[in-house]
């Protein structure tokens, strides 16, 4: 797919009002990833996570589309925690 | 925040949280309905399919004034090859009826619709307000909720949660678990703006008649997973989705599924030239009838997408949250007006309707299919979508070899695939589960 549309593109048609300093998705501090969290750097759809130059995980939850996939697979493990973001902040869909 | 004591608490202003708090206040309890979003519909995703028959028990004249899109007149399966497609088509003019079966809806303005007439009902309805804990009393039955907003508890009889798919209050509370990968879907799907005449051009519609292609095979390169294109009056919703334990072992990502899916060569004419204006994501309950958790407990009920109210096989999703939801009203109002308390034992009244309703019912049915697809998924979605476009090919293509010398390479193909025994057996599975 040449043509392919980058996931970064496509979240700049969506509307969000993002909660400033308050990142509603965590990673817990780790030496190697786990395998569910080496593969959210692969199936997050909003591309929020991404493996560092030191092989760690990070995440930078403002695009996050709140579909909850990293929660099924990491939350259980206690790789990351999961939280909503506060009242009427997050991804706001005009269409959802 | 609220002083006063509600009949019920509402937690979600989906299809089954709107549901619920329209059938309670429209019988005169008094209901408070919280929702995390800006205004309801603004977190909700869907494809989105509307069953008339679900909305009408609730708001029966509902169609002269909701948001609605397209009637469906027309329904396509597409079993996907690589670069071809093999059709079921089905179209009746009969369903330009007046009052049409099924419709699409854009989620976020129908909701929003929705939502207002919750409001004219009399529930009372914030936003904006996320809830963050259900409170419970020493004997460990629900009384209330807490929320991000200042002020102390909010207290009801009973608490409603419907607060989907990947709803925390009821995980954290231990009242059912939190999804497995195995047991819910993915999708990601985007929404395509075309010109009202163009979209009718190419999918052969006039007025407001719709379409939908629902779309399996090699698109989801092995994985149980599912493409489709649902048309609405301006645009065009295109989305993809496999189930997540699938993603996690499979090398490839959603959004890339999604572009191959797009520009597959028997989807791209369809979307050629539109104006993309959002692309969501969110998660579908597809562990079935096997998965739905406890639905009643001292002081609470559960249901829709959170309850993994879902038939995935009929893609019917928002019309099990409705129908949930209107039945956990119902029995709450049944309940109240008998002046007896909100316990696991009257509230199991919520779970007989319920089970006396299509929706246990159908998901009865079909309790076996999922843990079949997926078991087998590289074989009903790569292997043999792969053989039959070959046989198809085989069929049509005119190059002088013999017909008989054809149909002997595409039976040999078939069981050098799957031997006999794999094609029986397969076969025989699909059939009792479907059973």
């Amino acid at each position: 797919m040449s043509l392919a549309m980058r996931v970064e593109e496509k979240l700049y048609q969506n509307r969000y009002i993002v909660d400033a300093g308050k990142p509603h998705i965590a990673i817990r501090p780790h030496d190697k990833p786990s395998e569910n969290l080496l593969a959210m750097t692969r199936i997050c759809p909003a591309g929020c996570y991404a493996e560092t130059s030191s092989g760690q995980v990070e995440i930078t939850p403002d695009g996050c589309l709140e579909c909850g996939t990293c929660r099924v697979l990491c939350e259980a493990s206690g790789d990351i925690t999961w939280n909503y973001p506060r009242g009427g902040f997050g991804v706001l869909f005009k269409f959802g | 925040m609220i002083e006063e004591k509600f009949d019920a608490i509402v937690i979600g202003a989906g299809m089954a949280g709107n549901a619920a708090a329209h059938t309670m206040a429209s019988r005169g309890l008094k209901v408070l309905q919280l929702e995390r979003g800006e205004y309801a519909g603004s977190k909700n995703v869907q494809g989105a399919i509307l069953y008339a028959d679900m909305v009408e028990k609730i708001i029966p004249n509902f169609r002269e004034e909701a948001p609605l899109e397209r009637h469906l007149v027309e329904q396509r399966f597409w079993m996907m090859g690589d670069r071809s497609h093999t059709g079921l088509q089905y179209r009746n003019d009969d369903f330009n009826e007046d009052k049409p079966n099924r419709y699409t809806i854009i989620r976020s303005q129908f909701d929003r619709w929705f939502s207002k007439e919750v409001q004219a009902q009399g529930a009372l309805v914030i936003c904006e307000t996320t809830v963050t804990e259900l409170v419970s009393d020493a004997y460990g039955k629900v009384i209330g909720v807490r929320t991000d907003r200042r002020g102390g508890t909010i207290f009801a009889d009973v608490v409603i949660l419907c607060e989907g798919v990947n709803g925390l209050l009821g995980a954290r509370a231990g009242l059912r678990d939190t999804p497995k990968a195995e047991h819910v879907a993915l999708a990601v799907k985007e929404m395509h703006f075309l010109p009202r005449e163009t979209i009718e051009s190419r999918f052969n519609l006039h007025g407001d008649e719709g379409v939908v292609i629902e779309a399996a095979g090699v698109i989801s390169k092995g994985m149980t997973g599912m493409g489709f294109v649902y048309t609405n009056k301006e645009s065009v919703s295109v989305g993809m989705g496999c189930l997540v334990s699938d993603f996690a072992t499979n090398n490839d990502t959603p959004n890339g599924l999604l572009e191959a899916f797009k520009n597959h060569p028997s989807i791209k004419p369809l979307l050629e030239g539109s104006e993309v204006k959002e692309y969501a994501a969110h998660l579908i309950p597809e562990g079935g009838y096997k998965t739905i958790p406890q639905l009643f407990g001292d002081g609470w009920v559960v249901c829709g997408d959170a309850a993994q109210l879902n038939n995935a096989i009929h893609r019917e999703g928002s019309n099990l949250a409705l129908t949930s939801g209107r039945l956990a009203g119902e029995a709450i109002f049944q309940i109240k007006s008998r002046r007896e308390p909100m316990t696991k034992q009257n509230l199991a009244l919520y779970k007989q309707y319920l089970d006396d309703s299509f929706v246990m019912k159908d998901l009865k049915k079909y309790k076996d299919m999922p843990a079949l697809l997926h078991a087998n998924s590289q074989n009903y979605f790569l292997a043999y979508p792969q053989l039959v476009s070959k046989a198809m090919e085989n069929f049509l293509r005119v190059d002088g070899t013999p017909k008989l010398d054809k149909e002997k390479a595409t039976v040999a193909s078939f069981v050098k695939e799957r031997r006999w025994t794999g094609l029986f057996g397969d076969a025989w599975r699909l059939a009792r589960a479907w059973r």
